[in-house]
């Protein structure tokens, strides 16, 4: 589902040495935890596995797709189709019903809107009758499922949760992962979770496991060499 | 096609999540575009009014005094006259070589509100005005209503008294009442507000309350009087001539309407520049205020545009869903500007009519009127510009980074 050889990203100012990211391979339906303190580079990863950024160098493969050759409506359209996606801070929109919101989806990808699949969707992570709601309405684990709704409707291939536990006490930690490793698997998905929430890490003991700690700190070493 | 409706769903939704916001941009881009569709309608009927009647005369003649005056008088029936000129040089300006035609007006008295006008069939005749009901005047002290006339009740055969003045509250000529013998049908034309008869129909009623003595009605009929001229011009050379003959040899004065109107056009002109300026500045100021709005708009869902981003939207399409919440409001601004840029002509007209003025309508409707949704158009597109461009350029990368 996803592989990287020799992947790397030098940021616009140019100013730090490049991230080198180590190579990864993973299986479809498999789970991937991509590990590492603030600043170690896992929104960048995840933005280049998502072609919201194109590598500095490196081979990347994601759903069977070379990542990088493409131009931007292409890239805009594969994500659609390919990529699910679950932000730590879910984004629902504030004007629109938690199925408005779910409609977003079709409009985003320019398809017609499913409400069958929507309402299908909604019941499959439980919340069928928010459907009408507002985001404002919904507890904090009601939005969480709202948002995992969102972003497997399309049934994508590949599902990124960015610390899809942050901010959870255990009991709810655990609820959220269950739903995200079912949901991920009924779909099909490969299950991508950055986190630095060491639960995570005990509650998903079979997933591969990359930890980017390790290039946070050999930059944080270029740099020192830098100045 | 499906794209563009679910744009415009969605946009929609968009611009009444902030509702205050949205009925503001509205009410002040409305009152923009009302503004300068009262302007077009208003200035547009009375160009097309003053055209009308003014057609097929080129010179006016009446007493001594301010040449608009006598023009706005004796034309347009929308001031007193300067006074009155004696029969006998109208009669000899009717003998004049270069004069093809000459239509007298006596004026004077009024009927609630709608002035009497004594004149030959010549009158009705110049404007190709025809009648709906009844017959032209036969005797003096029959009378023809005009179309707006009629509307007040008066139907043929029935008398009325006119009373003496143009306005409201003068003497009634109580031993003289008209017989109603005719209607005319609209017109379009300054006769829809006019009450004609007979020039005798006015010297009859004037002599009698004027002549205590049978000796004084003599005197009086010798030396008869009418207000206004209507003069057509037998060869343009006249216009060169004529005017100063009567200007400068006569007690008559002679005012060239199409000068006169030129000028009273102008001065109105100042005042339709003046409303359409206001107009332009409230469409300014509703083009700075959309443009704040929806700056602010792009800035508070940034999240949300980047989540659509994400979502696989292209950023053309992102930045669509803000030019729509733009279009949305120029669509609306447009019908409600027009709606209530009628509803002031129509209360304008109201106001005119009331006081025997120009005529002027709120239930018509100008193509020109079409440029309105497309002022506003651009005024909303200008002002959703940056905003779009904003949106167009969202960052997705924020979104991966927000805590």
């Amino acid at each position: 589902m996803i592989r990287t050889r020799g992947l790397c990203y030098q940021y616009a100012s140019g100013g730090s040495a490049p991230l080198r990211f180590p190579d990864v391979d993973l299986r479809q339906g498999g789970t991937l935890l991509l590990r590492g303190r603030s600043g170690t580079g896992k929104s960048t990863w995840l933005s280049l596995i998502a072609g919201l950024r194109g590598a500095s160098g490196g081979d990347l493969f994601v759903a069977g797709t070379q990542i990088g050759t493409q131009r931007g409506a292409e890239i805009d359209a594969w994500r659609a189709r390919h990529i699910g996606f679950l932000p730590q801070k879910l984004h629902l929109s504030g004007a629109l019903t938690v199925a408005g919101n779910l409609g977003l989806v079709y409009f985003a990808a320019g398809l017609p809107r499913d409400n069958a699949a929507i309402t299908r969707t909604l019941a499959q992570v439980g919340v069928a009758e928010l459907a009408g709601r507002r985001p404002h309405q919904l507890s904090g684990g009601q939005a969480q499922r709202v948002a995992l709704a969102r972003a497997v409707l399309l049934s994508p291939e590949l599902l990124l949760a960015d610390e899809p536990t942050a901010s959870l006490d255990d009991e709810a930690a655990a609820d959220a992962l269950a739903l995200l490793q079912g949901t991920a698997a009924a779909c099909g998905a490969s299950l991508v979770i950055a986190t630095h929430d060491q639960r995570v890490v005990r509650a998903l003991p079979g997933a591969q496991v990359l930890d980017l700690n390790e290039i946070g700190l050999q930059r944080l070493l270029d740099k020192r060499e830098q100045l | 096609m499906k794209s563009i409706a679910q744009l415009a769903r969605l946009s929609w939704h968009y611009l009444w999540s902030r509702p205050l916001a949205a009925v503001l941009n509205l009410l002040v881009l409305t009152l923009g575009l009302a503004a300068i569709t009262l302007v077009l309608l208003v200035a547009t009927q009375l160009d097309k009014a003053f055209e009308r009647d003014l057609t097929g005369i080129d010179l006016v003649v009446g007493a001594k005094g301010s040449p608009l005056q006598l023009i706005l008088a004796g034309v347009f029936h929308i001031d007193v006259p300067t006074g009155n000129i004696p029969l006998q040089e109208v009669q000899a300006l009717q003998a004049n070589p270069l004069v093809a035609q000459v239509i007298p007006l006596s004026l004077g008295d009024s009927f609630q509100g709608a002035r009497i006008v004594g004149t030959t069939p010549d009158y009705v005749a110049h404007y190709g005005a025809t009648l709906a009901q009844g017959t032209l005047w036969r005797q003096p002290m029959d009378a023809v209503l005009g179309a707006g006339v009629a509307q007040g009740g008066l139907a043929v055969g029935a008398a009325f008294i006119g009373s003496h003045g143009l306005g409201e509250g003068g003497h009634a000529h109580g031993d003289h009442p008209y017989r109603v013998s005719g209607v005319l049908a609209p017109c379009g034309c300054v006769l829809d507000r006019l009450i004609l008869t007979s020039t005798e129909s006015v010297w009859t009623v004037h002599e009698a309350a004027t002549a205590d003595e049978p000796e004084d009605l003599e005197i009086l009929k010798e030396e008869r009087e009418v207000t206004v001229a209507l003069l057509r011009y037998r060869s343009p050379l006249a216009a060169v001539t004529l005017p100063r003959q009567i200007n400068s040899g006569t007690e008559m004065q002679a005012a060239a309407p199409a000068i006169e109107v030129t000028r009273l056009l102008r001065l109105l002109g100042v005042g339709a520049d003046v409303l359409r300026a206001f107009g332009g500045v409230l469409l300014a100021v509703a083009a700075a205020s959309v443009f704040i709005a929806l700056w602010n708009a792009v800035r508070e869902r940034r999240a949300d545009l980047a989540m659509l981003r994400m979502l696989g939207a292209p950023p053309g399409r992102v930045a669509g869903l803000v030019l729509w919440e733009a279009l949305w409001l120029a669509a609306l601004a447009s019908l409600l500007g027009l709606l209530l840029g009628h509803a002031l002509a129509q209360a304008l007209g109201w106001a005119l009519q009331a006081q025997g003025l120009l005529p002027v309508s709120g239930l018509v409707w100008l193509p020109a009127e079409a440029g309105v949704p497309l002022l506003a158009a651009l005024v909303a597109a200008l002002a959703a510009l940056l905003p779009a461009l904003q949106a167009y350029r969202t960052d997705v990368a924020d979104l991966l980074s927000q805590p």
